[in-house]
């Protein structure tokens, strides 16, 4: 187990290009998340003040 | 019209796609993850050590992919900003931006990988030779189109400007492509190659292009995601985007109260 973590004595360039790889792509993956979070909140916001009958 | 635009219009109205676009989504992410993590499992255990490079090659496994995915995202939204500048048709112009971050992402990771394969391999993290420069270039490209979609207030005009812009940088997608061949440079030549043999052992490329199959999978998850998103953001003030925004609030309240 050591000796593939080792990676032939390249393990300090392998692992952390692989890091860099899922790091990436799990910000890829959850950024649209919290764009949607966003945007409904934006178009709640906007349906609100359309409608002023809660008071202000 | 005959049934095959029909069809067409159908997928391509908003609450359509995007309905479609929450099913699939998923499947290509679920997908992408199980091919990578048999990919990786072959590229990082089973393959041999390479007798140049040693354990350093195994970077192959996603710098290769990755560099494929950036120009592959470039080419699908060039096509689309094409269409969407063309024919004006609206999923056109979102399928086009929510290419560019993606692109931008897979490009970032060929650039830092490949920079921390060169260290080992050539003794140097970057040089200025033109496959390395022209990639660089590309990543700015993708920051520009994506910089200029949200520094425009108007959606669509915004979604016009940058896929302009992305049709003005396909240039650089030649000469990404065939820098290695025009100029002498430290940058190696094609591995994989679909016309002749491909210069790797078989126990390398099967892990190499599951990979690439992942990748492509990724893209498409992440790119139905984003263009999810980009359909509420350019119809919001239609019916069925609020039926969804009082839909997804009450979710959330019921949630806070099962928490609470």
């Amino acid at each position: 187990m050591a000796e593939f973590f080792a990676m032939g004595g390249y393990g300090g360039y392998v692992w952390p290009a692989y890091a860099v790889f899922f790091i990436v792509l799990a910000i890829d993956a959850l950024a649209p998340h919290a764009q949607r979070r966003r945007v409904l909140n934006d178009i709640r916001g906007r349906l609100q003040r359309r409608k002023p009958n809660t008071s202000t | 019209m005959n049934a095959l635009t029909l069809w067409f219009h159908k997928i391509g109205s908003p609450p359509m796609f995007y309905r479609i676009a929450g099913w699939l989504g998923p499947w290509c992410f679920g997908l992408g993850l199980l091919f990578g993590l048999i990919g990786l499992y072959g590229g990082l255990v089973l393959a041999p050590r390479d007798y140049q490079q040693g354990d350093a090659f195994r970077i192959i496994f996603i710098h290769v992919p990755c560099a494929w995915m950036g120009l592959f995202a470039y080419f699908f939204m060039a096509a689309n900003a094409f269409v969407g500048l063309v024919w004006r048709i609206k999923l056109s112009e979102i399928l086009a931006m929510a290419s560019a971050p993606v692109g931008a992402a897979f490009t970032f990771i060929t650039l830092v990988t490949g920079s921390l394969w060169g260290k080992p391999m050539w003794g140097t993290w970057w040089t200025w030779d033109a496959r390395l420069t022209s990639e660089l270039v590309l990543l700015f490209i993708y920051l520009g189109i994506i910089g200029l979609y949200h520094a425009i207030e108007d959606r669509r005009q915004a979604a016009r400007a940058a896929g302009f812009l992305a049709l003005v940088g396909v240039v650089n997608i030649p000469i990404v492509h065939f820098s290695v061949n025009w100029w002498n440079t430290l940058h190696q030549g094609s591995t994989v190659r679909l016309l002749g043999p491909s210069k790797i052992d078989a126990a390398m490329l099967w892990p190499l292009l599951l990979m690439a199959l992942a990748t492509h999978l990724w893209f498409f998850g992440s790119l139905l995601a984003r263009t999810r998103v980009g359909l509420l953001e350019l119809d919001g003030g239609k019916e069925w985007v609020r039926q969804i925004a009082l839909v997804d609030a009450q979710a959330l309240s019921d949630g806070a109260r099962g928490h609470g």
